[in-house]
């Protein structure tokens, strides 16, 4: 089992079983919705539908109806484009780049930022094919052979490669988040009553039964597609980017525009995810899972991000001056102090300043500051796209075509419209799908679980807390265990029944006719169970009353799994098994 | 029609005692035909007997298809079937031409080992939309864990043995089944 440093803090708090975290995420699935899932999804469903209503009248009506102009040819839609796309970039980032690295906070967010990115690209990919005015003709930019002669799709162009890169990616990540989600919606089928959401669930699961081979390629398809999409989602923001650096429009053209573009994706996801995660563990109940900790990872992560965001303003702003090329230093010049002034300042205050608040630990660790910057990057990313594309066209070479960009209605329709499908997609992946990878936070539950983290001290030169278990339930013990077994002095009969006697005068005489049954109580199985009563502990009632003393003389007694009642705190359970049977 | 087999599911609420009891029951010489398991039991497949899966292998060779479909694609559209001249600049040979095609070759490299190795996995581990689920219990997707033992694979031993030998491992409840 993968040992975890005993400093670090747990990334399950309370004291979760198995049991449990099936539970925690599949009740909300089950239970009727909260009305105010019912409010937020109309609301959602009004406005995506009116964004749906500007597409169809711009389809049938034309690019016209954009704000666009001669000089200004890629305003909003791009730029939406851009900011869609970058938001889509935490998802893969969490699940395949997180996953190489080992880091074990991301399985209890991947889920939902997969979801994110997935629902986040396909609004990205809208704005291209409602770009192209004539949607019913976007087959032309696949290489078909076709009646024009033996005339291709040009493969040189960015554009093309863009189409590669952004359908590649939302493909894969589908696919990725799909293989994961397939254990875990046999586990909502498995447990589903109604007929109607067992047959959905059923079909959804692929009559997936967690065969171990099944999980040993399991683990090696979500390994080799993390290798492969890692790589993926540096190369789209790239490609992305190559769509202006590979121009001659001052501004764009600018060498430092991949890595830039890359850093600046990470940064509007992760604050993306921030907004979505904060609002959801919250209304669903999930804050043992995604707690400060993770939250705090993902700000330090905003802040690291926003450093190279930050970094490459101001390494833009050096070149335009050190180049000496004056279109190029007008157009950083331009954008300070142009009439587009509060859109650069906009993305400067929001970009620059607010992830270097992150330093400070009581910031990044205050839920309520990080929703807050959250909401500021995301407005500040997308001012970022807005200022470069525009402010980097609206004056160019020729001042008699010296222009400015006033969005239409439509544009603003569109792009808050996929703001709308978006939490409408968002909304039913909370309803109706697991927003937690239950499979791999259980995996993790032993490792990084706070109830077998923080353990009693003898746990930690015990060779493993459930091994005991293992010894208290089979009669020769496991090898492994041998030296520790020995080292413990075997207690004479004498001993033992003074030991007895002072413990259940301590908790008082219980009947095996009124018995309880203790394996309700996590951590006691049958064996356990018929050591406790041989002692004459048969109620839950004498369970409740067991401190920590009583604990270490039932060890002693039993002479196995020392610590394993604390841990699981018995008594408290017992005391809410007996309110439970009284009530 | 194959002769009447039985088999036994033993049941256990954790994953290391299913493993330090799979672990024991190997070494007295049962044969584990199978482990079902809410989450991927880590270990567990060398001591039943599972051996390493190949996939890895063939996304490397789906992506080495998708490397040389999106060459020699882009050679024949941009080289020999219609040479591009842009400003001037005509496309020349394959190599000459080549650093252009890089992002779609990587991009179609990625799709191609992505897809192809994700479409190997469901149709080899049957998991396709509409197959009946075959875990033995609902519970194994929740929080128990399962081991199969076959009769006819455990030819040594009788199905009372066995019982004796599952009991002593931790096991939490234990079913037959003739099939």
């Amino acid at each position: 089992m993968h040992k975890e440093a005993a400093i670090r803090e747990p990334l399950i708090l309370g004291h979760k079983t198995y049991h449990d975290i099936t539970e925690d995420v599949c009740r909300p699935i089950e239970d009727k919705a909260p009305r105010t899932w019912y409010i937020l999804f109309a609301i959602a469903l009004i406005i995506g539908l009116y964004g749906v209503g500007c597409i169809l009248y711009l389809l049938g009506t034309g690019v016209g109806v954009w704000g666009l102009n001669k000089t200004i040819g890629w305003a909003w839609d791009i730029t939406n484009f851009v900011w869609w796309v970058g938001i889509g970039h935490a998802g893969t980032l969490i699940s395949a780049v997180l996953l190489l690295f080992r880091q074990k906070w991301r399985m209890a967010i991947n889920r939902s930022a997969e979801a994110m990115t997935i629902f986040a690209v396909f609004m990205a990919g809208l704005f291209p094919l409602i770009h192209m005015g004539r949607l019913w003709l976007g087959y032309w930019v696949l290489p078909l052979p076709n009646q024009f002669g033996s005339l291709w799709v040009n493969f040189n162009s960015p554009l093309l490669w863009d189409v590669f890169a952004i359908s590649t990616y939302l493909s894969v990540s589908l696919v990725f988040w799909y293989i994961g989600l397939i254990p875990d919606f046999a586990t909502i089928r498995d447990r589903a009553k109604k007929p109607i959401p067992k047959k959905m669930y059923s079909i959804l699961s692929f009559g997936w039964s967690g065969r171990a081979k099944h999980w040993n390629r399991f683990e090696t398809v979500s390994l080799v597609l993390a290798g492969l999409a890692t790589p993926l989602v540096f190369s789209v923001h790239s490609i992305v980017s190559f769509d202006f650096a590979t121009s001659v429009i001052p501004g764009w053209h600018t060498t430092i525009f991949p890595p830039y573009f890359v850093a600046g994706a990470v940064f509007s996801g992760f604050a993306m995810v921030q907004t979505l995660l904060l609002i959801m563990r919250k209304a669903m109940g999930l804050e043992a899972y995604i707690h400060t900790k993770h939250v705090e990872y993902m700000n330090i992560v905003i802040m690291v991000t926003g450093s190279i965001v930050g970094t490459a303003y101001i390494t833009e702003l050096f070149i335009s001056w050190y180049s000496g090329v004056e279109y190029e230093g007008y157009a950083f010049f331009n954008r300070a102090t142009g009439p587009y002034w509060w859109a650069y300042w906009s993305m400067m205050t929001c970009n620059v300043i607010s992830p270097q608040l992150m330093w400070f630990k009581k910031l990044r660790t205050s839920l309520l500051f990080t929703f807050i910057i959250s909401i500021v990057v995301n407005i500040g990313m997308w001012f970022e796209r807005y200022v470069i594309i525009v402010t980097s066209i609206h004056r160019d070479y020729l001042p008699s075509s010296w222009s400015m960009h006033f969005p239409s209605h439509i544009d603003i329709g569109v792009y808050v419209g996929t703001i709308g499908l978006f939490f409408v997609f968002f909304l039913l992946f909370a309803r109706f799908f697991p927003v937690l990878a239950l499979n791999e936070v259980k995996t993790i539950l032993k490792s990084s679980g706070e109830s077998y983290k923080n353990a009693p001290d003898d746990h930690h030169d015990a060779p493993d807390p459930v091994a005991h278990k293992v010894e208290s339930a089979g009669d020769d013990q496991p090898a492994v265990e041998a030296p520790k077994a020995e080292a413990k002095k075997e207690l004479t009969a004498e001993e033992a029944a003074a030991k007895t006697s002072a413990l259940m005068s301590k908790l008082g005489a219980g009947s095996a006719e009124a018995k309880d049954d203790l394996k309700a109580i996590s951590g006691v199985g049958p064996v356990l169970e018929g050591k406790l009563n041989e002692i004459g502990i048969f109620t839950y009632e004498q369970v409740s009353k067991m401190t920590k003393e009583e604990y270490d003389v039932l060890d002693e007694l039993t002479g196995s799994f020392p610590g394993r009642a604390e841990r699981d705190d018995w008594a408290g359970q017992a005391k809410e098994l007996m309110n439970k049977s009284n009530s | 029609m194959m002769a009447a087999d039985k088999v036994i599911y033993a049941m256990y609420d954790d994953d290391d005692v299913l493993k330090n009891g799979a672990k024991k029951l190997v070494s007295k010489g049962v044969k584990i035909n199978e482990v079902f398991s809410p989450f991927p039991i880590h270990g567990i497949d060398p001591i039943i007997g599972v051996k390493n899966t190949r996939l890895g292998i063939m996304a490397f060779i789906y992506g080495l298809i998708g490397l040389t479909l999106a060459t020699v694609g882009m050679r024949y559209f941009m080289i020999e079937d219609w040479p591009m001249n842009i400003g001037g600049k005509p496309n020349g040979s394959y190599l000459e031409n080549m650093l252009a095609f890089i992002p779609i070759t990587f991009e179609f490299t990625v799709l191609c080992a992505a897809h192809g190795m994700a479409v190997t996995y469901l149709i080899i581990n049957k998991t396709l939309p509409g197959m009946p689920a075959q875990n033995p219990d609902p519970r194994t997707t929740d929080d128990k864990f399962v081991m199969e033992l076959r009769l006819s694979e455990n030819s040594g031993f009788s199905s009372n043995e066995l019982e004796t030998m599952l009991k002593d491992t931790g096991v939490i409840e234990l079913d037959q089944k003739e099939i």
